[in-house]
C-alpha cells in the first residue's frame, strides 16, 4: 500500500465522476500523483480509489468514482457512486464538491450525467478534457458562456499532456468552499410533488427519511436497484404507491422511464445551443480513417490477429530472457545465502521456503508486467473497444461479450493480468464468469508439465518431412484443451450462478489517441505492485507451508552430514569441476557447428570421462544425497499424506509419488517437475528437458513391477494440470478482484473437481483406445 | 422500420425505443431519444454488432438491441 498523506485540518473531500473514456483516471493521476490508495467498498466489486493533493494550503481528498454514462443505479455496484455522492458511504463520508470530467468532443452526451449530478445540489465544476480532440473535430466551445449557463466553473484541459492541471486544482479548492447551488429545473413541478408524496409515504411505512434525490430516482428508475432494495422490506404498499405515482405522471404526459432521457437531453442541447458550434459536415479525422481499416471485414480481423500475435511473440522474445535471469538470480541468491548459513532447518527454510517462494513470484513478474504493458497500451490508445467490437459475436456464443476476449486471451500467457484486465467489463455477471474461467486458459506455467510428459511418453513420430510431429500436435491440443473445456463451463455458470438478463452491449467507440507513456507505465506499475504486495505475502505463506510439511517431521541429520561432505569435496575438487565445466561448454560448441570434427569430439569426450573418474567421489555423494532426499520427502508429512491419499488418485492411474507432486505444486504448478525430480532421486534442480527425469519416469514401477507411467497416465496427468487450479497467485488475485475469499475457494474447488474427473476420463478413454 | 434494418451510411430519425427494461433505459441514456437523427456506419466483421453515429459520437449496438429502436429512414440519403 502506498503511504497515505496525513490529512490536514479541515481536509475537503471531492468526488470525481464522468463517462467512461473521458480520461478520468488520467486526470486523477495527474492531480494526485503517487498519493493514492486503492481498496474495495464492502460487499461489492467496485474499486475504491482515493487520492490526496494539497493546493494553496488546502488539502483535498479526491474520490475517484467508476466511469458511468448515468447516475441511475441498476445494480449494487452502480449504487456505490450514488451513495458516495450523497454522503451515505461511511468509508468516504460527506462530499464537499464534485468534479465532472467530460469529453469536450462529445459534450452533448457527456452533459447527461452532469445534469444528474447537478440534481444532487453539490458545488460542481466541469472539466472539459480532450480539448485537443474537440479542436481537431472543428468543435468550438465558448467556455465562459457555458460556465454562465451552467452556473459553475468550466475548465478546458488536456489531462493527457498535463495541461491546465493547476487551474483544475485551484478550481477544486474553490469549489470545495462554495455554497450549495440550486439544481437546474429540468423536471416539472408535478414530478417533484409526487416525489414529496412518496417520501412522506415512505417515512410512514419504514420510519426512515429517504433523501429527495433517492425518492425521485425511485420513481424514475423502473426496475432499478432502489426499487429492488426499498420494496423488499415492505413490498405490497410501496410497490402499489410507486405504481400509482408513475401512473398519475403518465396521465400528465410524464411517462417514466422515457421522459428522463428526453428532458435531460433537451436540457443539454439547450445549454449547448449557441455556446458550442459543431461543423455541419463531420471532418474526416484520423480515427474514422483508421477504423475503416481496423473494423473492416477482412483487414480488421487480420490486424487483430496480427496484434495478438505480436503481443505473444514479444512476450516470449522479451520476457523469457528476463525470466531466465530471475531464475538464475534466485539460484545464485539461494547459494550465496545458503553458504552463509549452517546446514539445518533454518537454512532449508530460507533457501527452499522463502527464496524459492519469492523466486516463484518474481519469475513470472517480467511476463506479467509485459502483459500489463500491452493491456494498458491497448486500453489507452482506444483499441480495446475495437477488440470487443470485433470479437463480440464470437463471445456471445458462450454468453459473454466481446469485452471478455482480451482478458481471456492474455490468460493464455498468464491468468493474473487476464483477471486484472476484467475491470473494463462493467457488467458484474460477465466479469465474474470471465474471472472464473480465465484460469482454465493454458498459461505458460503448464508448458513444462506438458513437455515433460509428451517427451517422455509419446513416440517421436513426424510427418510431412518433419514439419508436423506427434509431440507438436500433442502440445497444441493440450494448449487449447482448457479453452475448449471453458466453453461449457462459462455456459453453465451463466445458466446457474450468474443468470439474469443479457446485459446491454451498448458501447462507445472512443477516438484513437497516442498512448501517453507516463499513464501507461503508471498503470503497469500500479498493477504489478498490487500483485506483488497483495498476493505476494500470501503466496509466500503458502510456499512456506508447503516447505514445512515436506521438511518435517523427518530427521535431517544424515542429509546434513552428506551436504557438508559435498561442500568439502567440492572445494577439494574445485579445479576439476571448473575444468569440466569449460570442457562441457567446448563440447557443446564443437558438437553443434558443422562440419562435425569427430576426432576433436572424441578427444574432448575422453578428457571429460577422465575428469569424471576423478570426480567420482562427488558423484557418489550426490547419489547418496538424492536417495536421502527422496527418503526424507517420502517420510515427511507431505509424503505420508500422499501415501494416505493413494487410493484417491489410483483411479487416475497415479501412484503416491505423483500424488505428492500434485500436492507440492499447489503454490505453482510448474513445481511438479522439481518435486518429481526429488522423488525419483535426481535432486530438485532438474527441468522438463532433463533426460534423467524422463528416463526415471519411464522406468518407475508399482510394487508389483508394472510400470507406473504409460501413455494413459501421461494423458491423465496432462489433463489434470490443464484443468486444475494449482496456482496460489491466481487464487489470491481472484480473491482481490472479487473482493471475497469465497470466489478463490470456489475456483479452486470447481477446477480441482473438474481436473480430477477430466483426468479420470482421460485415463480410462486413452487406455481403452490403446487396447482396442 | 427497425434500426438494424438500415443500410450502411443510411440516415434515419428515431421514433421510439420500445420497452422500459435496463436495455431500453441504457439506449435512451446514450441519447437514442425520439426525433433524434442516427446513421448506420457499418457492421462488425462477423455481422454483429453494428456501429452507429448519433449525437456526434460513435456507438456500437448489438442487432438485438438495435431491434428495439423504431426509426423512419430519411429519403435524402440513398448514397
Amino acid at each position: 500500500m502506498i503511504e497515505k498523506v496525513p490529512p490536514k485540518n479541515l481536509e475537503r473531500t471531492v468526488a470525481v465522476i464522468g463517462n467512461p473514456n473521458t480520461g478520468k483516471s488520467t486526470l486523477f493521476t495527474a492531480l494526485t500523483g503517487v498519493h493514492s490508495q486503492i481498496g474495495n467498498y464492502p460487499g461489492v466489486t467496485v474499486e475504491k480509489k482515493l487520492g490526496w493533493f494539497e493546493f494553496e494550503g488546502q488539502s483535498i481528498r479526491l474520490v475517484d468514482l467508476p466511469g458511468t454514462y448515468s447516475l441511475s443505479p441498476r445494480t449494487i455496484d452502480e449504487m456505490v457512486s450514488v451513495d458516495v455522492l450523497l454522503g451515505r458511504q461511511p468509508e468516504v463520508g460527506q462530499i464537499d464538491a464534485v468534479v465532472c470530467i467530460v469529453d469536450a468532443s462529445n459534450l452533448e452526451r457527456n452533459l447527461y450525467v452532469v445534469s444528474q449530478v447537478l440534481d444532487l445540489g453539490l458545488p460542481t465544476l466541469l472539466v472539459l478534457n480532450m480539448w485537443d480532440v474537440a479542436q481537431e473535430r472543428g468543435i468550438q466551445i465558448n467556455t465562459e458562456e457555458l460556465a454562465k449557463r451552467l452556473g459553475m466553473p468550466v475548465i478546458p484541459c488536456e489531462a493527457h499532456r498535463r495541461k491546465q492541471i493547476d487551474l483544475v486544482r485551484s478550481a477544486i479548492v474553490q469549489a470545495s468552499h462554495s455554497p450549495k447551488p440550486n439544481p437546474p429545473d429540468i423536471f416539472p413541478e408535478l414530478f417533484h410533488e409526487e416525489g414529496r408524496k412518496l417520501q412522506a409515504e415512505f417515512l410512514q411505512f419504514s420510519n426512515q427519511t429517504l433523501p429527495t434525490y433517492l425518492v425521485e430516482r425511485l420513481i424514475l428508475d423502473v426496475g432499478g436497484q432502489l426499487e429492488m432494495e426499498l420494496t423488499k422490506p415492505n413490498p405490497e404498499q410501496l410497490i402499489t404507491r410507486l405504481k400509482e405515482a408513475r401512473e398519475r405522471l403518465k396521465v400528465a404526459q410524464f411517462r417514466v422511464p422515457n421522459i428522463e432521457a428526453k428532458l435531460r437531453y433537451g436540457w443539454s442541447r439547450q445549454i449547448l445551443s449557441g455556446a458550442m458550434s459543431v461543423p455541419e459536415k463531420r471532418p474526416a479525422v484520423v480515427t474514422d480513417t483508421l477504423d475503416r481499416w481496423l473494423t473492416h471485414k477482412f483487414w480488421g480481423l487480420l490486424a487483430f490477429c496480427l496484434a495478438m500475435f505480436i503481443v505473444f511473440q514479444s512476450i516470449s522474445w522479451a520476457a523469457q530472457p528476463l525470466m531466465k535471469i530471475c531464475e538464475s538470480g534466485q539460484k545464485q541468491v539461494g547459494e550465496m545465502i545458503g553458504s552463509l548459513l549452517p546446514f539445518g532447518p533454518l537454512r532449508s527454510l530460507v533457501v527452499d521456503g522463502v527464496i524459492a517462494g519469492v523466486g516463484g513470484i518474481l519469475v513470472f513478474l517480467p511476463q506479467i508486467c509485459f502483459l500489463f504493458l500491452f493491456i494498458a497500451l491497448l486500453e489507452d490508445c482506444g483499441y480495446m473497444a475495437r477488440a470487443a467490437f470485433l470479437m463480440d459475436k464470437l463471445m456471445t456464443k458462450v454468453g459473454l461479450s466481446g469485452k471478455s476476449f482480451v482478458p481471456l486471451m492474455s490468460s493464455f500467457a498468464c491468468a493474473i493480468p487476464g483477471i486484472m484486465a476484467t475491470r473494463t467489463i462493467e457488467n458484474r455477471r460477465d466479469r465474474m464468469v470471465t474471472i472464473l474461467i480465465a484460469p482454465l486458459m493454458s498459461c505458460s506455467a503448464r508448458a513444462p508439465v506438458y513437455w515433460l510428459m509428451v517427451a517422455a511418453f509419446f513416440p517421436s513420430i513426424s510427418w510431412a518431412g518433419g514439419w508436423i510431429t506427434l509431440h507438436g500436435i500433442m502440445l497444441f491440443v493440450m494448449t487449447f484443451f482448457g479453452a475448449i473445456v471453458a466453453v461449457p463451463i462459462a455456459w453453465l455458470l451463466k445458466k446457474t450462478l450468474f443468470k439474469g438478463e443479457t446485459p446491454p452491449f451498448v458501447m462507445e467507440l472512443p477516438s484513437y489517441k497516442i498512448p501517453s507513456p507516463r499513464i501507461v507505465l503508471h498503470r503497469v506499475f500500479d498493477r504489478a505492485s498490487a500483485f506483488v504486495m497483495r498476493a505476494g505475502t500470501l503466496i509466500l505463506a503458502t510456499s512456506i507451508l508447503i516447505w514445512s510439511v515436506s521438511y518435517f517431521p523427518s530427521d535431517h541429520s544424515e542429509e546434513q552430514k552428506v551436504l557438508e561432505n559435498i561442500r568439502l569435496t567440492e572445494s577439494m575438487l574445485a579445479s576439476e569441476l571448473e575444468q569440466k565445466e569449460q570442457l562441457s561448454l567446448e563440447r557443446e560448441k564443437i558438437g553443434q557447428t558443422p562440419p562435425l570434427d569427430s576426432k576433436a569430439i572424441a578427444e574432448v569426450d575422453e578428457k571429460i570421462a577422465e575428469l569424471d573418474t576423478r570426480l567420482q567421489p562427488l558423484h557418489l555423494l550426490f547419489d547418496t544425497r538424492n536417495k536421502i532426499s527422496e527418503q526424507l520427502l517420502a517420510n515427511s508429512f507431505l509424503g505420508r499424506f500422499g501415501k494416505a491419499i493413494e487410493p484417491v488418485v489410483k483411479p487416475l492411474g497415479w501412484d503416491w509419488r505423483i500424488g505428492v507432486g500434485v500436492l507440492a505444486s499447489f503454490p505453482a504448478r510448474e513445481v511438479i517437475v522439481a518435486t518429481l525430480g526429488t522423488i525419483y532421486s535426481l535432486g530438485g534442480d532438474v527441468d522438463e528437458n532433463s533426460q534423467g527425469l524422463q528416463t526415471a519416469l519411464q522406468s518407475a514401477t508399482w510394487p508389483d513391477g508394472r510400470p507406473v507411467y504409460s501413455i494413459p497416465v501421461a494423458m491423465s496427468i496432462m489433463v489434470f494440470f490443464a484443468l486444475c487450479a494449482q496456482c496460489a497467485s491466481t487464487l489470491m488475485v481472484i480473491r482481490r478482484e472479487t473482493n471475497h475469499w469465497g470466489w478463490g475457494v470456489f475456483t479452486f474447488a470447481y477446477m480441482t473437481t473438474l481436473a480430477y474427473i477430466g483426468a479420470w476420463i482421460a485415463y480410462v478413454v486413452t487406455g481403452w483406445l490403446l487396447a482396442s | 422500420m427497425k434500426l438494424h434494418e438500415l443500410k450502411v451510411d443510411q440516415r434515419a430519425l428515431i421514433v421510439e425505443v420500445s420497452g422500459d427494461d435496463g436495455i431500453a433505459i441504457r439506449l435512451m441514456e446514450m441519447g437514442l431519444t425520439d426525433g433524434e437523427e442516427i446513421r448506420l456506419i457499418g457492421f462488425a466483421p462477423l455481422g454483429d454488432p453494428i456501429e452507429f453515429l448519433v449525437r456526434g459520437y460513435r456507438l456500437s449496438l448489438r442487432k438485438t438491441e438495435a431491434e428495439r429502436v423504431e426509426v423512419t429512414a430519411l429519403v435524402d440519403s440513398k448514397l
